[in-house]
């Protein structure tokens, strides 16, 4: 190689590109561990254990609300569908949803199906009444469209054991009330934000420590000789960002292959106010979001410790403090409208669970585009501002007038270079 | 700018253009001074070493022209700009704490390193491995860096510092750790890098090495800059020491002899005189003094040093340097 000094080119790398390069190295070094096997396959654990015990599929299944159907039928009548169900179920499994009798069906089969709906919406899905030679489905129309030949094929079977012909069903649509339509949504709003709280919970507490090894090996100084302390801040949460998106897609996958298997499904769940596909979509970004700002603050953080002691120490704090943001988020989940939803929509670190709640409870698209574009102003508020701490009270740069005295209990010497020698220790 | 600088007058210094310029950088800690007042002119292309003993200041130095960390007064130029790290990709930098990733493999951290600088990462994999190989390190390349000797460890930062080909090399203490094998290697290095046009900075508390590569040096202690200028000039600020060996002790002829003499039996030792040693050597003739032998030897860098950082300085210096 013929030596041509400065034959790089001029300048120095954007912040993004440095961002990147540290994101770059950072990812390939976790995701090419064995370290991150353990990762990927901590949270599967439970499940594989619980499928393999046969218990989680029988758990499930008693408890999913979505397969059950209402028979609102004479008794004997009544009696038949349960006994059809019973054959159909022994061929086609956990495709057949549960059926149950209705109390309080009239003896000629009378009954208000539609209000016995709002009464249970979330737990019973839909009611069949008439008789089986002439059946009434009521249901929401996605159900109606589902079920509408399962109740035929019952009825049918219900009325001869081999069945030649299948009655017509007759569809009756329930219109729901707002009032139960919200209660409804309320529950898809609570799972989404603890999911998201859980995730975050578990995923961002891994960024306290990640400065600790910069700051062991001494690579730190070589990182802030190159490129802005900014850029090393955003590429370790994109790099951390990273590991935990491909950790959820991993254990997305297997969800989604193993829950279906064992007779779960979002349809269980009423559908949020923007739609399922949305919902998902903004749950992925509410994630990043959430990982970030939270991610951030704990990067800032940790990077203060001077050992992984130390970051263990400052752990249980930082997740108290976001159990309490997780209650704002809920909180204002269940106040949809009121000054405490707006506050909690505001306050950046609890905005992310708030929105994910109100994208179940309503159907307006524009708040997100906004609390999205918030919430990436506060990240790159929270980085800046990290990065400043980090200069500031670990490199000790820029003017001392600070009267902060954080993790300095290990002054020493007052002689010229002295402390320079604590700067190098810290680093 | 400081009240002891003291930048030796250097007719290169007004016509060569600078790689970096520093007036009256000021460093506290916590309200302690680390440094006060440093001026440096290194000159583009020259090998210029810092010269300090451990604590006076020099790696707080280098970190604030290089903007690791951003001086509380005074001001500094590197390849013509204030802020380095706009320019980043024309430095290379080697810190005295060595750190690379233990799990990293050899010619991958060479690469990284080039990276952070904006060299491409397929052709800092390239340089990474035949830099190694040039170096005699090619087996190794494949590698985790936990896997290397400390030595090779530090080859392998130093050669992550130069891989980008970069115009300014800052080398913070870059001998400490080495062998002597190696710290001969790595001189020749330095002098190879000056050769092919490169501007190398590095600071040292091994006055030898200094004397050995330096063309200018800034004697740095107690954070302030006492000297800045040519090794030569360092030297001549000290007058050269006259030996001298008669047969004879004692004679009219020492009347000759200055009034700061030192002896030794019928060694003498004295600063060579300003008129030289010639009316000397004629009273020594003629008193009959005997001259067995006489020598004039110029000061070393290790007395201008004493005579510039004092006594002290000096005295911590060669406490370092003992093994």
């Amino acid at each position: 190689m013929k030596w041509r000094p400065g034959s790089a080119a001029q300048g120095r790398l954007s912040g993004w590109q440095a961002a990147l390069v540290v994101a770059r190295r950072d990812l390939a070094s976790i995701l090419f561990s064995r370290a991150f096997l353990f990762f990927l396959a901590g949270p599967l654990f439970p499940v594989i254990v619980g499928l393999l015990a046969g218990t989680l599929g029988q758990q499930i299944d008693a408890g999913r609300a979505e397969s059950r159907i209402g028979i609102a039928m004479s008794a004997p009548d009544t009696e038949a569908m349960l006994a059809a169900r019973g054959v159909l179920a022994a061929k086609l499994g956990r495709a057949v949803p549960g059926m149950v009798a209705l109390e309080g069906v009239g003896p000629d089969g009378a009954f208000d199906a539609a209000a016995a709906l709002r009464r249970d919406e979330g737990d019973l899905a839909a009611i069949v009444g008439g008789t089986p030679d002439a059946p009434v489905l009521t249901a929401t129309p996605e159900r109606i469209a589902r079920w509408q030949g399962l109740i035929s094929l019952t009825a049918a079977t219900a009325t001869e054991r081999t069945p030649t012909a299948f009655p017509p069903v007759r569809p009756v649509e329930v219109a729901s009330s707002g009032a139960s339509v919200k209660q409804a949504r309320m529950i898809t709003a609570q799972a989404g934000q603890a999911l998201l709280f859980l995730l975050i919970m578990l995923l961002a507490g891994m960024v306290l420590s990640n400065l600790v090894e910069e700051k062991g090996n001494k690579i730190i100084e070589i990182l802030a000789a190159a490129i802005p302390m900014d850029a090393v801040f955003l590429g370790k949460l994109f790099a951390m960002l990273g590991v935990s998106l491909v950790g959820l897609t991993v254990w997305g996958s297997v969800a989604a292959l193993v829950l279906p298997l064992a007779g779960f499904s979002l349809s269980g769940l009423p559908a949020p106010g923007v739609g399922w596909p949305l919902f998902l979509a903004l749950g992925v970004v509410y994630f990043a979001t959430g990982y970030l700002l939270v991610g951030s603050i704990f990067l800032a953080i940790g990077s203060l410790a001077s050992t992984v002691r130390e970051v263990q120490t400052l752990s249980m704090p930082v997740t108290m403090g976001q159990v309490l943001i997780f209650f704002l988020g809920s909180y204002a989940a269940a106040h949809p409208g009121e000054p405490a939803e707006l506050a909690a929509i505001a306050f950046p670190l609890s905005s992310p669970f708030t929105m994910i709640a109100r994208a179940a409870q309503d159907e307006a698209v524009w708040p997100h585009l906004a609390a999205i574009a918030w919430q990436g102003l506060w990240v790159a508020i929270f980085v800046r501002a990290g990065a400043a701490m980090f200069r500031s009270r670990v490199m000790k740069s820029g003017a001392q007038g600070g009267s902060g005295r954080f993790l300095r209990w290990r002054r020493r010497g007052s002689e010229p270079g002295a402390d320079t020698a604590i700067v190098q220790e810290r680093l | 700018m400081n009240g002891g600088l003291d930048i030796a007058e250097d007719p290169a210094r007004g016509s060569c253009p600078l790689a970096v310029e520093a007036q009256g950088l000021v460093k506290r800690f916590d309200g302690t001074l680390a440094v006060d007042g440093v001026d440096l002119a290194v000159p583009e292309g020259s090998i210029y070493g810092v010269l300090g003993p451990n604590g006076a200041g020099k790696t707080t130095t280098l970190r604030m022209l290089l903007g690791i960390i951003e001086p509380d007064a005074g001001t500094r130029r590197v390849l013509g700009h204030p802020h380095p790290h706009e320019i980043a990709r024309q430095i290379g930098y080697l810190p005295e704490e060595r750190g690379l990733y233990p799990a990293m493999k050899a010619y991958e951290a060479i690469a990284f390193m080039g990276s952070l600088r904006g060299l491409g990462l397929r052709e800092g994999r390239r340089r990474g491995r035949e830099l190694m190989e040039r170096h005699g390190l090619g087996y190794a390349a494949e590698r985790q860096i936990r896997q290397l000797s400390k030595g090779m460890a530090q080859t392998m930062q130093l050669l992550g510092t130069l891989v980008h080909e970069p115009k300014l090399v800052v080398l913070d203490e870059p001998f400490s750790g080495l062998d002597a094998i190696n710290q001969g290697k790595l001189e020749t290095l330095i002098r190879s890098l000056a050769a092919n046009g490169a501007t190398v900075l590095f600071s040292t508390h091994v006055i030898a090495h200094a004397e050995r590569l330096c063309e200018q040096i800034a004697i740095i202690a107690g954070g302030k800059v006492p000297y800045a200028g040519s090794v030569d000039a360092a030297r001549d600020r000290i007058p050269a020491q006259v030996r001298l060996e008669t047969e004879r002790q004692d004679g009219l002829w020492r009347a000759a002899l200055p009034p700061d003499t030192r002896s030794e039996g019928n060694v003498w030792s004295f600063p060579l005189p300003e008129g030289g040693v010639e009316p000397l050597l004629r009273a020594l003739i003629e008193g009959d003094a005997g001259i067995r032998s006489l020598s004039i030897e110029r000061a070393g860098l290790h007395d201008a040093f004493v005579s510039i950082a004092g006594e002290a300085a000096a005295r911590a210096l060669e406490q370092e340097n003992r093994p």
